[in-house]
């Protein structure tokens, strides 16, 4: 029966706690839903009625009425009768009661092992908690059914003694899913926080440990008793259990079947009955399941393009990129929420330009609208983004797939993910090579070589054989660039290419990224938070905040003059050229999330020079000298300003 | 790989001792007295003990166990008291019945699950849903009552199938498939919608992670990303599935091979349950526990193929 | 008292680990020996692998060493039986990396702050609740607060509020392990003032944990440098950034790619730029590099 092992099955994907604010409400949640409230409520209904059985059921359920026998339902038997003329509405009523109870069994034993089990070895882990993974693995080969019906040959007719060894049967795989959601929790800092702060381990479990655990053990214990009420049905269906004419909802089954060439009929009460209580079960597990590891599946209002009215005509220009007046806009719980407004961008053939700013300020799904490679339900609503003379915001997919890798390639940010687990370095780059090459299996191999040597790699055919797990970080954003350069993109897109990097391995891809722009007269579009990098690497650069490109221009005089309060602030916040000890000069106040942006400029709140002007109405962009420009109304009281 | 292999199959052996000593103690712990139990209400006291005897019961556990361990490592099971055949026998017998059923069954599954789960997850909505209701009735209606009601269907109302029975292969290919085809389906339902999920979430999973972008951002077509790389990487999580859809189709035959009067393993252990037949239980038990061991060995195997991280250590 | 508040003895630490798949035993800290004077900050640098979390995590005691010890005013608190070592709890304390994981999602900021004062120190829910506001103010949160969960404020306020769960207890030493790594540089440079002061006022001890030489340049007296477990360099915060010795040091340095100079100050500004710019940092090579970009 799939039940049970899908109890285990699910473990790794119930294994991690959510991060819910509040994961105490499971419960709570899960009523909110339409389909938890009608599995709960169809299983009170059950219980209910089964407990009430002796008042509710209209006949004994052993009575016999002989002259009435396989009737179909009928005013007097509202589901018809059995082939002994037993009303079957009593009987599914009495049978409710073994069923429920010897169910509760096994639920109690299995929980309650498994979850002191489960604890135990996930939060004090060592010795104990290879012991308990030792157990778990030896207890979960073993086969649960027939094992169960061994425990009846010996004992006899004993359905509880069988629910009692179902219990501790299932407890290993449910003790491991426990185990793991423990062991989540204890890695999370603020156990480590807690256990500094001197809090003794009894406290911690049952404050910090079990409340985030009690939403995959809820989960189990609702995949369990779904389980145990099935094969409490079967086993009593396969004639061990309770002994006619004391009616279960398994030998229920096992008389009609008697009978299923005269008597169908018999078959769907007793079945239908069983099966919804399963289901509900089953659905409580889902919805459980779902809202423990807050799987946010709000309807969220997805963002449509809007037509570009006016301002048709595309001036010509030399960029080899040019984005202009770039709106985007991500699925928010009402309404689309913009998180790029009004954005101008040029590449120009072979430059390296620069992209700055903080989490959150549009810089990388600004990158990813320009392949197409938005998330969901995201957007470019306005503005066109123009390169080889097509409108990227508004082409077709398979147009856009065909520029992807061959005129504009991209690198991501953690080289730890970026390449298939499965497939080695060599056929990372070699597919790619015949994507965009074709040619003989020697011609693709050769080009391939090729590729990794121009990325620092001296003996490519060495690292060719290595998976992604065999690769250091550096290693693996060699390879990631050597597949963008498969194609020969005129311009590459690099996401913080070196966040993830030690600082030491940064300055090598760095300085492989500036030799390849230079010798291949390929353009780059570096995404950094850094100043640091965006500086040494970047011809001129755009900074961007909450959404704006704020100023824009020649690196040397954006970062040497500033001539927007951010770029400056910016540039004051780094410790290198403070003194040591003494304050830094911060920004205060935090960046607004995107959706309330006030009207004005973004930044006013944070700002030193702001006035009211600044607040009343969008601040539009300024061009200084050539090429800079600046979002701000007060750009003549700072440096960059006035040069 | 050799050394995993070897230390696998040693805590495999151990668990078949535990198992079969398990009942051995289970046997010793409990008031009833499987003599008792065999003979029913009305037995002379001569009878009793003779029986006894026979069984072996007069000795202590320890001894029948060792006595029961050092014939099952020769390949003797022990004979059952109610029908005087040798434990080993029988089972080899019936061994070929359920495994044609469950193989069947399995690989069934397996390609019916693997499909539905890729569409469920390129194709989203529709499909995906279909998944979901499917997963719930495959989760929810007993395997034995959705073996009733397609006995009712398909060989009762409209005679198209057997109901019940089996015939060998060797009496044809044909009829074999005719008698299999009904426990082979309710199997099929039972694992399939459970198996397409798991298919399914492991392939989102997988779609959804950063390499899969960065092969997009770098102009590999759909297709090869869906089926040259994602259906590469969720395969690793979907080869234990399977080795767990196989485990509980194998025991689910216990209902099953009951339904249509198969003869054959699972239908042994619900006799032997029945009838007390201790033996034979035994052996049902240690034979499953065997299959279950040999099966994670083989799913283990497989992920290591698959999976380079452990390939390579 | 003489002697050094922190003394950490010849410490070693391995876990059994796996290296490219394969079982071994990883030694994370590799004989390192430092100390910590009260009211200094010793700064601890180093890349990943450099064994630096793994020291704080030792003094902390959430790390057992193999060998060497831990002496903490002139206490060995290596080994320690358990009831002992949660007393040092108020007077040893820590703020973590990641502001996210560092608070219960499930606990209001109240009961973050207040549990370690009721429970582990048994105040008085009156005295405890008082200390929480007074440590709030002094973080830059809003009283209300206590009643609001982690969800609802951003990655530095966050670190606002792990910063005043570990001062809550008045502890003479806060391991800071990468306090600033996962905030924006706007933020970080908050935060890093927020400890400045905070030692000021308190003049408690830090040890403090980074990748960024320039962020443990700007906190320190000392510095210690860290490769692969051990200990190359370590000396006063100027010394070892302006005349490094080792070249792992060098390299460190160099790597860090240089910052631009803000503002001119042959150019008069407006109050938001400080009239008066700060003399010259202890100038690196790569400061002078800095040119056309």
């Amino acid at each position: 029966m799939t039940a049970l092992e899908e109890s285990a099955a699910g473990a790794a994907r119930t294994a991690r706690p959510g991060r819910a604010a509040h994961p105490h409400g499971a419960w709570r949640t899960a009523l909110a839903r339409p389909l938890g409230r009608v599995a709960v409520a169809y299983l009170a209904l059950l219980v209910v009625c089964s407990a009430l059985a002796p008042v509710l059921a209209p006949y004994r359920p052993t009575a016999t009425d002989l002259d009435h026998i396989l009737s179909l339902p009928s005013g007097a038997h509202p589901l018809g009768t059995d082939a002994l003329g037993r009303d079957v509405l009593s009987r599914l009523l009495y049978g409710g009661r073994t069923s429920l109870v010897d169910a509760a069994l096994a639920v109690g034993v299995g929980m309650a092992v498994a979850l002191a089990a489960g604890l135990l070895a996930g939060y004090f882990g060592g010795w104990l908690d290879r012991g308990f993974t030792w157990l778990v693995d030896v207890m979960l080969a073993i086969p649960v059914i027939v094992t169960l019906l061994a425990v009846l040959a010996v004992i006899g007719n004993s359905m509880s003694a069988a629910m009692i060894a179902l219990g501790v049967l299932v407890a290993p795989g449910i003790a491991r899913v426990v185990r793991g959601a423990t062991l989540a929790v204890r890695n999370e800092l603020y156990i480590s926080a807690a256990r500094v702060s001197g809090l003794p381990h009894r406290h911690i479990v049952v404050r910090h440990v079990l409340p985030r655990v009690a939403g995959p053990v809820l989960v189990q214990a609702s995949l369990l008793a779904g389980g145990a009420l099935l094969m409490d049905a079967g086993l009593s269906y396969l004639g061990l259990g309770a002994r006619p004419p004391a009616p279960t909802w398994g030998n229920m089954i096992s008389e009609a079947a008697g009978v299923i060439d005269r008597q169908p009929w018999l078959l769907v009460p007793p079945g239908v009955v069983l099966g919804l209580a399963i289901l509900a079960f089953g659905l409580l597990g889902d919805v459980l399941r779902d809202t423990s590891a807050e799987r946010t599946t709000r309807r969220l209002a997805p963002a449509r393009p809007v037509p570009v009215t006016g301002r048709k005509v595309v001036e010509p220009t030399t960029a080899l990129l040019s984005a202009r007046n770039v709106t985007i806009s991500v699925p928010g719980p009402d309404a689309p929420v913009r998180v790029v407004e009004g954005l101008d961008l040029d590449i120009g053939p072979g430059e390296c330009v620069g992209l700055v700013g903080e989490t959150g300020c549009g810089k990388t799904i600004t990158a990813r609208s320009v392949l197409g490679l938005l998330p969901p339900g995201a957007a470019v609503t306005a503005g066109s983004i123009r390169f080889d003379g097509v409108d990227l915001a508004t082409a077709s997919r398979a147009t856009l797939t065909g520029l992807r890798g061959t005129r504009i390639a991209m690198v991501f940010q953690d080289p730890g993910t970026s390449l298939d687990p499965v497939v080695t370095a060599g056929r990372h780059v070699a597919e790619l090579v015949r994507r965009h090459h074709g040619g003989s299996r020697a011609r693709v191999r050769a080009r391939t070589m090729e590729l990794l040597r121009s990325v620092g790699f001296p003996e490519p055919e060495q690292v060719a054989g290595r998976y992604p797990h065999q690769l250091s970080g550096g290693m693996a954003q060699r390879v990631a660039i050597a597949m963008a350069l498969a194609g020969e993109p005129r311009l590459l897109i690099a996401d913080e290419p070196t966040t993830a990097l030690d600082v030491t391995v940064q300055a090598g891809i760095l300085g492989l990224l500036r030799d390849l722009q230079r010798d291949n007269d390929m353009a780059i579009l570096l995404i950094s938070h850094d100043l640091r990098i965006i500086a040494t690497m970047c011809d001129r650069a755009y900074v961007m905040y909450a959404g704006h490109v704020v100023e824009s221009g020649d690196v040397a005089g954006m970062f040497r003059n500033p001539a927007h309060p951010y770029t400056d602030g910016l540039l004051r916040s780094a410790p290198r050229r403070a003194t040591p000890g003494e304050h830094l000069t911060a920004i205060p106040g935090t960046v607004p999330p995107p959706g309330s942006w006030p009207v004005g400029c973004h930044f006013a709140a944070r700002c030193l020079l702001a006035t009211d002007e600044c607040r009343a109405a969008p601040v539009p962009v300024a061009r200084l000298r050539p090429p800079r420009r600046t979002r701000c109304l007060h750009f003549d009281e700072l440096s960059g300003g006035r040069a | 790989m050799w050394r995993f292999i070897g230390r696998r199959l040693l805590v495999s052996a151990l668990l078949v001792f535990v198992v079969s000593f398990l009942t051995f103690l289970l046997q010793a712990v409990t008031p009833g007295d499987t003599a008792r139990m065999i003979l029913g209400y009305n037995y002379t006291p001569e009878a009793y003990h003779e029986l006894r005897a026979r069984l072996g019961l007069d000795q202590p556990v320890l001894v029948q166990y060792v006595h029961w361990l050092g014939n099952a490592l020769h390949g003797d099971l022990g004979t059952s008291p109610i029908s005087g055949v040798s434990v080993a026998s029988e089972i080899l017998k019936r061994l070929p019945v359920t495994l044609s059923l469950v193989v069947l069954a399995t690989a069934v599954t397996a390609l019916v699950g693997v499909g539905l789960g890729v569409l469920g997850a390129v194709r989203g909505r529709g499909t995906a849903r279909l998944v979901d209701v499917l997963s719930l009735g495959g989760y929810a209606l007993p395997n034995f009552w959705l073996a009733l009601v397609l006995v009712t269907v398909f060989a009762v109302t409209i005679p198209l199938l057997p109901a019940t029975g089996y015939v060998p292969l060797s009496s044809g290919p044909g009829r074999w498939l005719a008698y299999l085809i009904l426990p082979v389906t309710t199997l099929v339902l039972q694992g399939v919608a459970v198996f397409a999920r798991h298919t399914r979430d492991s392939m989102r999973d997988v779609l959804s992670r950063d390499f899969v972008t960065m092969l997009r951002a770098n102009g590999i077509p759909e297709r090869s990303i869906v089926f040259r790389h994602a259906l590469r990487n969720a395969a690793i999580p979907t080869v234990t599935v399977a080795g767990l859809t196989f485990i509980g189709l194998f025991s689910g035959t216990v209902f099953i091979e009951s339904v249509f009067a198969m003869p054959g393993l699972g239908g042994l252990a619900v006799q032997a349950t029945t009838s007390h037949d201790l033996p034979t239980i035994q052996g049902v038990v240690v034979v499953f526990t065997v299959i279950v061991v040999l099966v994670n060995l083989a799913v283990d195997l497989a992920y290591g193929w698959l999976n380079p991280k452990v390939r390579v250590s | 008292m003489t002697g050094p508040l922190l003394d950490i003895r010849d410490l070693r630490v391995r876990f059994p680990g796996r290296v490219r798949g394969r079982r071994t035993v990883v030694t994370a800290v590799d004989g390192v020996s430092l100390s910590v004077d009260e009211g200094e900050t010793l700064g601890l640098v180093g890349e990943s692998g450099s064994g630096k979390s793994t020291i704080g995590n030792a003094v902390l005691g959430l790390v057992r060493p193999t060998s060497g010890s831990v002496w903490f005013r002139g206490e060995n608190i290596s080994r320690l039986p358990p009831g002992r070592r949660r007393e040092l709890g108020r007077v040893i304390q820590v703020v973590f990396q990641d502001p996210y994981s560092s608070l219960n999602p499930s606990r209001t900021i109240g009961q973050t702050l207040g549990e370690p004062l009721r429970h582990a120190h048994r105040l008085p829910r009156r005295v405890a609740d008082a200390r929480v506001r007074d440590m709030l103010r002094q973080v830059g949160l809003p009283a209300d607060a206590v009643g609001r969960y982690p969800a609802e404020f951003s990655g530095g306020q966050r670190q606002r509020i792990a910063i005043a769960r570990a001062f809550v207890l008045e502890p003479r030493l806060v391991v800071c392990d990468e306090p600033t790594s996962a905030l924006d540089l706007s933020v970080q440079a908050q935060i890093l003032n927020l400890l400045l002061d905070l030692q000021r006022e308190h003049g408690m001890s830090y040890l403090f944990i980074s990748h960024d030489i320039d962020v443990v340049r700007h906190m320190s007296h000392r510095i210690a440098v860290l490769l692969g477990g051990r200990l190359v360099e370590q000396g006063r915060a100027a010394t070892v950034t302006r005349t490094p010795r080792h070249p792992y040091t060098r390299s460190l340095l160099g790597a860090v790619l240089p910052v631009v100079d803000p503002g001119d100050p042959t150019v008069a500004n407006p109050e938001t730029v400080r009239t008066t710019l700060p003399p010259p940092a202890p100038g690196t090579v790569a400061d002078a590099a800095w040119g056309s970009g």
